[in-house]
């Protein structure tokens, strides 16, 4: 047996047991839903070859497809994505900062912020759009609103944090000299969180321009009702053109975010 | 020349030869014969080479050509599981220390020993209770004692080095590489390692290449001195042989030598 | 000798406003002429807009209060979201590790992390609602189309991640460890892991948290769990049970949140 004093415990008794808690806690969780979910083993099997057989039945795709209805409802898919995420950032500033504690020391309207950021954000984008598509009827006008609310959840909670993580120092200063609070903003965290704010704008735009394209499958515009339509009338040539129109959108969009990144950060 | 034991741990490097780019030879044909006995320190101005002959050593550079035999093998074929086996048997100590900043100490001296613990193992933190042993037995020796727990990146240079020492020492070595081990530290730092150094591989006969700047030191404690200048051995004797004149023709130029 | 500090004031011409914030308003200037433009292809109108208040204010009136009396129904499909999320997760972080470690270029040679990128980008380019009716197409109906669709979207999202913070690790840390005679797997146990474990826990929660969001619509296009129930119940107007639903699906959100932090801070 080693010495008393030359013993080592790599971690302390209570984070061991935490540790322990933890990974009986996710075996747990893996076994009992491995158990109960309702898969059937043989479709697993199958797997490989009914995808291999729709793969078959799609190509090539239907290039015609693309100039007469595709093209117009990407331009919408792109317009939806961009839309929302500029009324998000006007919802999403404003609760941004009262959810941030050194901006809003009311802790009852920092709560009321955070439940609003959370809440808009459980709710997935395809959950709003549906809501939506009932609010307004079916179109881009639901899918606008639907990326624009669910984005102030993700948007917000970001900005919040890039708040409450900006030097006190220069807000102090400008307190001292008997600012009002909108110059505050304006001129004591405004100049410090703008580039988080940019990069936060445009990654989350990002993932809308991808969002975005799958609302239309339950009617709220852009490239998803096309698809849905194909879909429906398993036109399986035109759901290719479709899925590679989107696949190429996507890339855009990633080297657009990636170009202006480089410019502004 | 002592023969047996000793010969056990000696180096021979023959021809060594190593360009970064084709036709511009950093190693112009470096032969050296070490005897497995003391320090031997390698001198020399910045950019000859002296820290890319110590790491031919082990292959943590890739030698152009020529050979290094150790052990009755020839380090520079060596791949695989054979390079692995050998560099089990070559410790090193590292200018900017190396240490794994987020493991604790004694987690660093333990790297010593992955080379000789299984994967699943190593992972849980099982090493053999011989070499917990030895680890605080180090700790002690190089003046860490009740540091075991302490993470690395909250150490000072010098407590830093003196992990990367006993690591190596871990390692139970037949050849100790030391790539400028004093060049981040202060003056007084620097010569409670290489003492550290001295003493911990005199006492288990294990022999030392150091490859250092400063010339002093070199002279203090290494028993022979190799100086390098433009790729090649221009000086290779105990240090009381070392005149200014060698210098000059290791260094170049008079300026420096007024201190 | 004291230096004179008092300038002579700058000519009349250095007044002006810089350049910046001529560009910065024709900047918001042209956003604005962009939202008006867009807002007109869109049909976006303040009409419509009214009208949706209007037809909102009826909705939110039959939501309210919400159904909870087919709770077992509830529950059940809940239960099944939850399940599509744990596994997914699971087998996610499991096969996004070695991928991950295989498209990290400090580690591994290019014949090897150009086939593992090109997997990871492929996986990242369809939104998982997408991969989602592929499956569905491919496996039927049910739980199993949800957990490949998720399974997909989480080895995209951090087998990425994971090879960009190898790739960021101080590769003098691993070099030691390498030197000392240590096999591959010790090297990266003891040399990799160590430097990008905590961003690793940070984004696998993450994407915990984001499997748990989407496994609650993949019903929707018959990948199981309570987004078919969401979706019918829309469908039939029974809008009491959807507020219902909804409730119960941000009710999970939130504490998958909480439980997400707890995991974040003990191995952190």
């Amino acid at each position: 047996m080693l010495a008393a004093e030359h013993q080592w415990q790599r971690f302390t008794p209570q984070a061991r047991l935490a540790r322990f808690a933890v990974y009986l806690g996710i075996v747990a969780a893996v076994v009992v839903s491995f158990r109960t979910v309702e898969v059937i083993p043989e479709f697993l099997q199958d797997a490989p070859e009914q995808i291999g057989d729709l793969f078959y039945r799609m190509w090539p795709p239907d290039a015609r497809f693309y100039p007469a209805t595709v093209h117009g409802a990407l331009i919408e898919t792109i317009h939806i994505a961009t839309l929302g995420t500029i009324f998000t950032t006007l919802m999403a500033v404003p609760v941004g900062f009262l959810a941030a504690r050194n901006v809003t020391p009311h802790v009852p309207l920092n709560a009321l912020a955070q439940l609003i950021l959370v809440s808009t954000r459980s709710v997935n984008t395809l959950v709003w759009a549906i809501l939506f598509v009932a609010v307004f009827g079916p179109g881009a006008l639901a899918g606008t609103a639907a990326i624009a609310f669910r984005s102030i959840g993700f948007v917000g909670k970001l900005f919040a944090e890039a708040v409450e993580n900006a030097d006190r120092g220069s807000i102090e200063a400008l307190r001292a000299a008997g600012a009002p609070w909108p110059s505050v903003l304006t001129m004591g965290y405004w100049p410090q969180v703008r580039p988080a704010f940019w990069s936060i704008v445009l990654f989350r735009w990002d993932i809308n321009v991808r969002e975005s394209a799958i609302l239309g499958l339950v009617g709220a515009g852009g490239i998803g009702m096309v698809l849905d339509d194909s879909m429906n009338l398993f036109q399986w040539h035109r759901v290719a053109t479709v899925l590679v129109s989107i696949f190429a959108v996507v890339i855009l969009a990633e080297l657009v975010v990636n170009a202006i990144r480089k410019r502004i950060i | 020349m002592e023969s047996g034991p000793v010969s056990a741990r000696s180096l021979v490097i023959r021809d060594l030869v190593k360009e970064y780019k084709p036709g511009h030879p950093v190693l112009r044909g470096i032969s050296l014969d070490l005897d497995g006995r003391g320090m031997t320190a390698v001198i020399g101005p910045s950019g000859t080479g002296k820290s890319t002959l110590i790491r031919c050593i082990n292959r943590l550079v890739e030698p152009t050509s020529g050979s290094i035999l150790f052990q009755g093998q020839d380090l520079a074929q060596l791949r695989g599981q054979g390079l692995r086996a050998a560099r089990r048997r070559i410790g090193m100590i590292f200018q900017e220390f190396n240490l794994v900043e987020r493991l604790t100490v004694i987690e660093n001296l333990l790297c010593g020993r992955l080379g000789y613990v299984a994967p699943l193992k190593a992972w849980l933190r099982k090493f053999p209770e011989r070499d917990l042993a030895r680890a605080f037995d180090l700790l002690d020796a190089v003046g860490l004692r009740g540091f075991a727990a302490q993470r690395a990146d909250s150490l000072s240079g010098g407590q830093r080095q003196r992990v990367g020492i006993a690591r190596a020492v871990m390692q139970e070595p037949d050849l100790l590489l030391a790539d400028e081990p004093t060049s981040s530290l202060d003056p007084k730092t620097s010569v409670e390692i290489m003492e550290l150094m001295v003493a911990l591989a005199g006492r288990a006969n294990i022999p030392v290449i150091v490859n250092i700047h400063q010339v002093a030191l070199a002279k203090r404690f290494a028993d022979r001195i190799v100086g390098m200048s433009g790729g090649r051995i221009v000086f290779d004797g105990p240090p009381d042989e070392l005149t200014d004149g060698h210098l000059k023709t290791i260094y170049g130029g008079e300026a420096w030598l007024e201190t | 000798m004291a230096r004179d500090v008092s300038a002579p004031a700058p000519p009349a011409d250095e007044r002006r406003l810089p350049r910046a914030s001529w560009l910065a308003r024709l900047g918001w200037l042209a956003l604005a002429v962009y939202v008006a433009y867009a807002a007109s292809l869109l049909e976006i109108t303040w009409e419509r807009f009214y009208a949706g208040l209007g037809h909102g204010a009826v909705f939110v009136a039959r939501m309210v209060p919400p159904d909870f009396s087919r709770w077992d129904l509830l529950v059940h499909d809940l239960t099944e979201s939850v399940e599509i999320a744990v596994l997914a997760s699971f087998f996610g972080i499991v096969i996004a590790l070695p991928i991950g470690l295989l498209a990290a270029r400090n580690m591994m040679p290019l014949w090897v992390t150009w086939p593992a990128r090109a997997l990871i980008a492929v996986c990242r380019s369809f939104h998982p609602i997408i991969v989602a009716i592929v499956f569905v197409k491919a496996v039927g109906f049910g739980a199993l189309a949800g957990i490949l669709a998720l399974i997909v979207a989480s080895v995209g999202f951090i087998a990425k991640l994971f090879a960009e913070a190898i790739e960021e690790i101080s590769m003098k840390q691993v070099e030691a460890v390498r030197a000392a005679g240590a096999p591959f797997f010790n090297v990266v146990t003891f040399g990799v892991l160590p430097q990008v474990l905590a961003r690793f826990i940070g984004f696998s929660s993450y994407q915990l948290d984001s499997n748990f969001r989407v496994s609650t619509v993949v019903g929707i296009v018959g990948g199981g769990g309570i987004g078919g129930t969401l979706f019918a119940a829309f469908q039939r107007f029974d809008y009491d049970f959807v507020a219902a639903i909804l409730l119960s699906i941000i009710a999970l959100i939130m504490v998958v949140e909480v439980f997400s932090a707890r995991l974040r801070a003990t191995f952190q």
